[in-house]
């Protein structure tokens, strides 16, 4: 079945099995490989991109549920890493293994959307459902304060 | 900034240079004993051919033979060439080295890459210096000791005279190779690059999403495989039913293939291949399949803990013994007895587990997230039936190690896999796979007995260990090996007393068993740093002071499992981490009710680590709110990658002390995801201040020595808070009511 969405700004369809999660369509359909399988139960947050700009988990979202929608993925944040979350994450060298990290931009980004002056309780509620095992979690908490004053100096 | 820039690996040998001299010499390998690069020497190569590459316009490559599982070496090994080299970081690049015995030691693991690299990185980098001075002072027809190289050229300072290595390489690159173990270092004080904070260079592609793990690997008529194993350890597929399977859109094949033992371990099972990876796993629900579970179907969680208990009950075998600790306790007015307790612990990587593997007629290609790149060259190798120097494996970026990835059984599968289809494909493990099916910390069970003499000082200490040893499992005859591979530090504790006495029992079981981050330093840690917080109590003391005046003076304690080659504990150096995080944290000044202090100090890897916790319970459950680290690990080459280690061991720490175990049920893991593992989330993470000893000592271990202290630590400041000791990981809420 054809489904049709705007992907980071572009008219995309896909002709898949209607149940395919859209994590498996960005991943080995359209071989975007920003967006992490972890879990595919929503438990983990590494597949984390945005629908109507809201942050949802792309490894139990049926893609056939994004018909007419858009989404964004880390790709669609910068080509450059210009994003202001993207620049904090770099500045405050957040990633290690890097794996979580798309996940984990996609909520910081969707909260900060919302919240633009987050406190840390605001974070660890807004970050709760991405998880990392290499334990960067307090770089994360630095990173958004960060973010949060690039974009406010914008 | 250094950034990342790939390079097309076949330009890269075939541009490479060939090695001039023939001079043999052995490097020091920090590799697992399994590593078949382990007892290879290698021949001095030239290190534009190894380690080195410019290009006319001065960019510079710098060549990474370890593996990036977020442990940052991919940063801190070019920043010693880099410096040696004298080029400005700014414009290097680098690049994952091809698999070559020759030339590189792949294996990535026990904290070595640094210490291991430390030497043979400067070599590299100053051989490539000195022949570029040399090729500059012959093109100028001056003495090479008017030369000096800086900013990646060579200077002559009384013509002003510049020349890039852009320019110089092609003459350079042809002179001899120095002698490695003459050729001049830099002065330490020299350094512009080490011992400063620098930005990793892999963090522009892991913020963008263009960072490639293995799992992104992509290969021009690529497929996908799931694979059904027995859900028990050792079992086998009796039959299967693949009628449904076939039926779901894109499954194009259903097949089974062999378990492997020794020197791979997999499980085996049934294999789906599909056009992608959605209809493999769709595939695989649709299996039916008759499992014939084998002879340890009967194993658990309890039939462990009751072994463990009747070993428990008998002596051990005797591993150190020194005095006469039996004696001494008996006799003895104060003294104690206690129990500690560790379940299997899962790595849970966030990438799951996955190897992509290319079989063709006459070469292979693989696409590896690995530890163990050396390894996974071998293994298909052998399932191809080419030689190894047919097998290009890629090294890519891992999503997380923690030394699951220094296992080679996904390799096999897809080695074995790729050898049926013939096309490129990725065997891909779902996280129910990677949960159920992985190489656990042992599980292990401690029985320390102690006193305290009349003058305060420790009269006796006796520690009997039954577990699941990893060598039982790992080791050449099958023999455990417990003073290296289950007790580590707690067979040398640096706490003096006249009656020592170590003892240890095997366990046996058939769960899979391997390195976890710490290894067994996870567990020897917290029972050493437990127990001589619950002899400071018996003493009367301050478990800080206690710890102090039970070090004593200074003085080197031989690393009783590795005399040779391990490094011996510098009592100093650990005394003084101590003090460092005391300081720091405060200790002994007031807190706010309802949280207290604990200490825990340990040294692994041949680091010295200690830290202090402060912690409150909140809901019932543990809160720790600020954790304060001082850390020796030598030369810090990278400080800030040094802190990131430390905050990471320090959570990955936590995870196994503050949440769930790994349980057995009729031969199989009870957990599946991580709604029935839970990890630490972000509102879990403590303040992490981390202070890092300016040594100027040969840099050591750090991507494990922050994890055994921060159990201790949390634990001990719960019984300053409670009363309570709590000796049984993870912590169950049931026991802080």
């Amino acid at each position: 079945m054809a489904v049709t969405f705007t992907l980071n700004g572009k008219s995309t369809t896909v002709d898949v099995d209607p149940q395919m999660p859209l994590l498996w369509v960005l991943r080995d359909t359209l071989d975007m490989t920003g967006t992490k399988f972890g879990c595919g139960m929503a438990l983990c947050g590494a597949c984390t991109v945005h629908i109507n700009g809201e942050a949802a988990r792309s490894c139990i979202t049926p893609v056939s549920s994004v018909s007419g929608k858009k989404v964004t993925t880390i790709e669609g944040l910068s080509s450059d890493a210009s994003h202001p979350v993207q620049r904090a994450w770099m500045e405050e060298d957040v990633p290690q293994c890097g794996y979580c990290q798309s996940g984990q931009i996609m909520s910081a980004v969707a909260l900060l959307n919302k919240t633009p002056k987050p406190t840390d309780a605001q974070i660890d509620d807004a970050m709760s459902g991405n998880i990392c095992r290499c334990g960067t979690y307090q770089r994360i908490r630095k990173a958004i304060h960060r973010a949060a004053s690039l974009q406010a100096a914008k | 900034m250094a950034d990342r820039f790939a390079l097309d690996r076949r330009d890269f040998l075939k541009t490479g240079v060939t090695a001039g001299a023939a001079l043999l010499i052995g490097f020091h390998l920090d590799a697992r004993p399994d590593d078949p690069a382990q007892e290879q020497e290698k021949p001095v190569v030239n290190p534009f051919n190894a380690w080195v590459r410019v290009t006319p316009d001065n960019r510079v490559t710098l060549i990474l033979d370890k593996s990036e599982m977020g442990q940052g070496i991919m940063t801190a090994l070019p920043m010693i060439l880099a410096d040696e080299l004298c080029v400005d970081w700014k414009q290097v690049g680098i690049l994952q080295a091809p698999t070559n015995p020759k030339i590189y030691d792949h294996g990535t693991g026990g904290s070595g890459s640094v210490s291991g690299s430390w030497l043979r990185m400067r070599q590299a980098g100053a051989a490539a210096r000195e022949m570029l001075i040399t090729a500059a002072a012959t093109q100028w027809n001056v003495n090479r000791d008017t030369c000096v190289a800086q900013n990646g050229g060579i200077l002559h300072g009384a013509r002003k005279n510049f020349l890039t290595y852009g320019q110089l390489v092609p003459a350079a690159s042809q002179l001899p190779v120095p002698n490695l173990k003459t050729v001049p270092l830099k002065n330490s004080n020299d350094f512009t690059i080490v011992g400063h904070d620098v930005h990793r260079v892999d963090a522009k592609e892991k913020a963008t999403g263009k960072a490639k793990f293995g799992i992104d690997s992509r290969v021009d008529g690529m497929q996908y495989a799931v694979i059904a194993r027995c859900p028990v350890f050792g079992g086998k597929v009796k039959s299967f039913d693949a009628a449904k399977a076939k039926q779901v859109a894109g499954v194009r094949d259903v097949f089974s293939i062999d378990a492997v033992g020794k020197g791979a371990f997999t499980a085996g099972g049934v294999v789906v291949l599909a056009d992608h990876s959605w209809a493999a796993m769709q595939g695989r629900e649709a299996l039916k399949i008759d499992w014939e579970e084998g002879p340890t179907v009967g194993e658990s969680t309890e039939s462990l803990q009751k072994l463990f208990r009747e070993n428990a009950a008998k002596p051990g075998r005797v591993v150190r013994s020194e005095g006469d600790a039996d004696a001494a306790l008996a006799g003895a007015g104060k003294k104690v007895e206690v129990v500690y307790e560790f379940p299997f612990a899962p790595h849970a990587t966030m990438e799951p587990m996955n190897c992509t593997v290319h079989i063709q007629k006459d070469r292979a290609e693989a696409w590896v997230p690995t530890q163990a790149p050396q390894w996974a060259q071998d293994i298909i190798a052998k399932v191809s039936g080419l030689p190894p120097e047919s097998v290009v494996v890629n090294t890519t970026l891992m999503g997380g190690g923690f030394g699951r990835r220094y296992q080679a059984d996904f390799v096999m599968e897809a080695a074995q896999v790729a050898k049926v289809t013939g096309k490129p494909v990725m065997v891909l493990w779902t996280r129910e796979d990677d949960m159920q099916h992985d190489f656990y910390r042992p599980a292990s069970y401690h029985k320390l007995q102690g006193a305290i003499a009349s003058d305060g000082k420790i009269a006796a200490w006796k520690h009997f260990q039954t577990s699941t040893s990893i060598d039982a499992m790992w080791g050449e005859k099958g023999l455990e090996s417990p003073e290296n591979s289950e007790f580590g530090t707690a067979a040398f504790i640096p706490y003096q007393t006249p009656n020592f006495r170590v003892e240890y029992t095997l366990a046996q079981s058939n769960v899979p068993r391997a390195w976890w981050r710490s290894v067994e330093h996870s567990t020897s840690g917290f029972v050493v740093e437990s127990f001589a917080d619950e002899l400071a109590t018996l003493a009367g003391a301050d478990p800080y002071e206690f710890r102090l005046a039970m070090i004593g003076g200074d003085r080197a304690i031989p690393d009783f499992g590795n005399p040779k080659e391990g490094k011996p504990l510098q009592t100093a150096r650990q005394k003084a981490v101590l003090k460092l995080a005391a300081e720091k944290a405060g200790w002994g000044t007031p807190l706010p009710k309802g949280t207290a202090r604990g200490i825990a100090s340990y040294f692994s890897f041949e680091s010295y680590t200690a830290c202090v916790a402060e912690v409150s319970i909140k809901d019932r459950a543990v809160k720790v709110n600020r954790l304060v680290y001082a850390v020796d690990c030598g030369r810090p080459i990278n400080p800030n990658g040094v802190r990131a280690q430390v905050e990471s061991a320090a959570i990955y720490g936590l995870s196994a002390m503050l949440y769930d175990a790994i349980t057995i049920k009729a031969g199989r893991v009870e957990q599946t995801n991580f709604h029935e593992y839970n990890v630490p989330r972000i509102a879990d993470t403590p303040l992490t201040e981390v202070y890092v000893v300016n040594s100027t000592e040969a840099p050591t271990g750090i991507g494990e020595p922050g994890l055994p202290v921060v159990a201790a630590a949390v634990c001990n400041a719960l019984h300053a808070l409670t009363g309570k000791r709590f000796r049984r990981l993870p912590i169950r809420s049931e026991d802080l009511a």
